[in-house]
């Protein structure tokens, strides 16, 4: 899809590049993927054309502040990246360490993902330009969140933006990271780390408001060491065809994760998730509520994987997704699997696809509530347990308030 | 606000299909301010179905008949519509609605009584005290009615949680489907009482009901047993009595026991009276009143 002689025009240390470089014969063996392949089933990577989009790292100005207005002020740090290069770094208070390229992100990347877990992980070890490593001492409780600004407006822009936080031992901060575009084509291929020492709790969000125009291809990758805490979410708005694939690796002894999405499609948006918990250590437990909705002719996919490896009894782990279909023209599709290889373990999944709930409806409007008002209730209160638990109570406002916005005036479909 | 007006909701020869299967046959029943009709039937007879049909619950084909209020052509109403003339329906197994609360929805429906656009901060509050005022009336806790509606409770919660949207809402008939199932004595007596308070300020009930139990305390005027989708037989109290003594064995054609039925069936029915008390506070009273300004 690229070239990997691109590797050489970038900065960093000697070893960063050596790894760029595999990174790249890596992705270039792989080719490009098919939805023939299972993980890229119900998608339109096919439609990919990698010959549309130019590698380039321009900068430029910061984004809009979206669902994120407000958040910095109160912010431990700020940092800005920009079609492809750092173009702001804040940080306000202790216990916070950020590094980029050639100062201190080199070594961090790929603390969690060596390599991979795809494709496009690969190219954007190969490539990114803008790495950024956000390290949380040990013992560091912050408070504040530490925010992360990634914004594309340049049309036709490749890039590979790369995110690497490490919690140190018995550390507390959250990380909310804001994806950002204009209408304009553009692919934007995220990876992020998260790697949660022993006896920490990080928060993490990912709250994506790209434009129409926009292909993103996001890994996130995590490892959450002993008695550790994770709550990542994602908060999906907006993306011609947006993915995220979620891996969530539980390694440590009584780790704990809790893995959440709020998903609203419009318009003609793909949104893709795919998701992996994968028990590696006993006594671990993970749960998982991806809600979303799908509007106009917009189209939502989930697959969901929990895997428990042999070695891993007294695992408790929940996948549940639901989704509500709002127009006739808009399609989802929830795959959730089991591949448990120990017996002492507790599972669930549960999926399902629907209209806005004809009983519910009926309901409220007996009680004198217009029918429209009566759905937008519904619509709301569908989202409201997912709100909840999103690691940012200041984001979950917000959120709720755009989903209010876009369903008070929606005209729904409902099943009878 | 003193007004003397009387409401008449008046079904006539009402017919209402599920699917292929024509439930109610012919229903005529009226019910006026400040009376109280029981309906009883056996299993499968369309009780509920006359209650949802009268609310337009989705899914039921009227093919003939008509219900007004007052005049007013009900069937062509959207179920909100039906609620804001002044219907109410407590369901025999009241929905859960995530993430929806009690003062959320009623608080919806009184601002757009109250011609508002949407409740105000304001409006939301006085519905929340007037939700836990009436949960105090029938031994409701206070942070049920601040739930969503209806999730995680138990049956008995949540046919006093119908009683207390019926006692904020105030409407000027009320179709009770079955209030009685999963309540307990006490239960049962606290809602009873509310709504019979309810009546004595012109409410009109159409309680719907297997078992005479209820009846006790919700005293009724007049008793109506609805056999195949129809009105077989009308009477005073002492009808249901007599349900009490002998079922509905009587009403059933393969029954050889029809004796029961011909004394039954002689006591005759006031059955269309249709002059109820005029209720000297109605909220529903023109110009409508906003019965969130009762809380002061």
């Amino acid at each position: 899809m690229f070239s990997p002689d691109l590797v050489d025009a970038l900065d960093g240390s000697d070893a960063l590049t050596k790894r760029r470089r595999a990174a790249a014969e890596r992705a270039v063996a792989s080719g490009q993927p098919s939805f023939t392949e299972e993980v890229w089933r119900y998608t339109p990577i096919d439609d990919l054309d990698p010959a549309l989009y130019a590698f380039a790292a321009p900068g430029g100005a910061a984004g809009p502040a979206g669902l994120m207005d407000g958040v910095d002020d109160g912010a431990a740090a700020v940092v800005r990246i920009t079609n492809g290069a750092v173009v702001d770094v804040s940080v306000r208070a202790e216990g916070i360490r950020v590094g980029t390229l050639g100062d201190g992100a080199d070594d961090l990347i790929g603390t969690v993902a060596p390599e991979g877990p795809d494709v496009f992980g690969d190219w954007n070890l190969a490539l990114a330009t803008a790495p950024v490593a956000v390290s949380i001492d040990p013992n560091a409780v912050v408070t504040a969140p530490i925010v992360v600004h990634v914004h594309t407006d340049v049309e036709g822009l490749a890039w590979f933006p790369r995110l690497v936080v490490v919690a140190g031992r018995t550390s507390q901060a959250t990380v909310i990271e804001h994806h950002t575009g204009g209408d304009t084509p553009a692919l934007v291929c995220p990876l992020t780390e998260l790697s949660v020492g022993d006896g920490a709790h990080l928060g993490h969000l990912t709250v994506q408001e790209l434009g129409s125009g926009a292909w993103q291809i996001a890994n996130l990758c995590s490892d959450v060491g002993r008695d550790a805490n994770l709550r990542t979410g994602q908060v999906a708005m907006g993306g011609a065809y947006a993915r995220a694939r979620i891996g969530i690796d539980m390694t440590g002894r009584g780790g704990h994760s809790e893995i959440d999405a709020v998903y609203f499609g419009r318009g003609s948006s793909t949104l893709d998730f795919r998701t992996f918990q994968t028990h590696v250590a006993p006594h671990t437990t993970s749960d998982l509520l991806f809600k979303g909705a799908v509007d106009d002719h917009a189209r939502a996919v989930y697959t969901g994987l929990i895997r428990i490896e042999a070695d891993a009894p007294h695992v408790v782990a929940n996948q549940t997704n639901r989704n509500l279909k709002l127009s006739p023209n808009a399609w989802a599709e929830s795959v959730p699997n089991l591949e448990i290889e120990n017996s002492d373990v507790q599972c669930s999944h549960a999926s399902s696809i629907g209209p806005v709930d004809a009983d519910q409806r009926f309901y409220l409007e007996s009680r004198g509530v217009p029918t429209d008002v009566a759905e937008a209730l519904v619509v709301r209160g569908f989202f409201d347990e997912v709100l909840d638990a999103l690691p940012s109570e200041e984001i979950s406002a917000s959120v709720r308030q755009r989903i209010d916005e876009l369903v008070s005036d929606a005209d729904f479909a409902v099943a009878q | 606000m003193s007004d003397n007006t009387a409401h008449t909701l008046r079904i006539e020869g009402l017919h209402a299909s599920a699917g292929d299967t024509e439930i109610l046959q012919g229903v005529d029943l009226e019910v006026s301010s400040g009376r109280v009709h029981a309906v009883m039937g056996p299993n499968g007879s369309g009780k509920s179905t006359l209650a949802h049909v009268v609310m337009g619950r989705p899914g039921y084909e009227v093919t003939a008949g008509s219900v007004t209020l007052d005049g007013v052509d009900v069937l062509s109403l959207a179920p909100w519509e039906r609620a804001q003339a002044g219907l109410f329906l407590a369901m025999q197994h009241p929905t859960e609605v995530p993430g929806v609360s009690a003062a959320q929805a009623l608080a919806e429906a009184l601002a757009l009584r109250a011609g508002d656009d949407g409740p105000s901060d304001d409006q939301l509050e006085r519905t929340r005290s007037l939700l836990e005022a009436e949960a105090a009336a029938v031994g409701l806790k206070a942070e049920l009615v601040a739930r969503p509606l209806n999730v995680d409770m138990s049956g008995g919660e949540k046919k006093r949680n119908e009683t207390v949207q019926l006692a904020v809402l105030q409407p000027r008939i009320a179709i009770l489907d079955e209030i009685d199932s999963g309540l307990d004595i006490d239960a049962l007596r606290a809602c009873a009482n509310r709504i019979e308070a309810l009546t004595e300020a012109g409410l009109g009930v159409l309680a719907i009901t297997h078992f005479t139990r209820v009846l006790e305390y919700l005293r009724p005027d007049e008793v109506h047993v609805i056999v195949d989708g129809r009105i077989v037989d009308s009477g005073g109290p002492e009808l249901a009595e007599a349900l009490e003594a002998d079922g509905y064995a009587p009403y059933l054609p393969e029954e050889p026991d029809a004796g029961v039925a011909v004394s039954i069936g002689g006591l005759g029915s006031s059955l269309g009276t249709g002059a109820g008390p005029s209720p000297a506070d109605d909220p529903f009273a023109d110009p409508w009143a906003d019965p969130l300004d009762e809380l002061g």
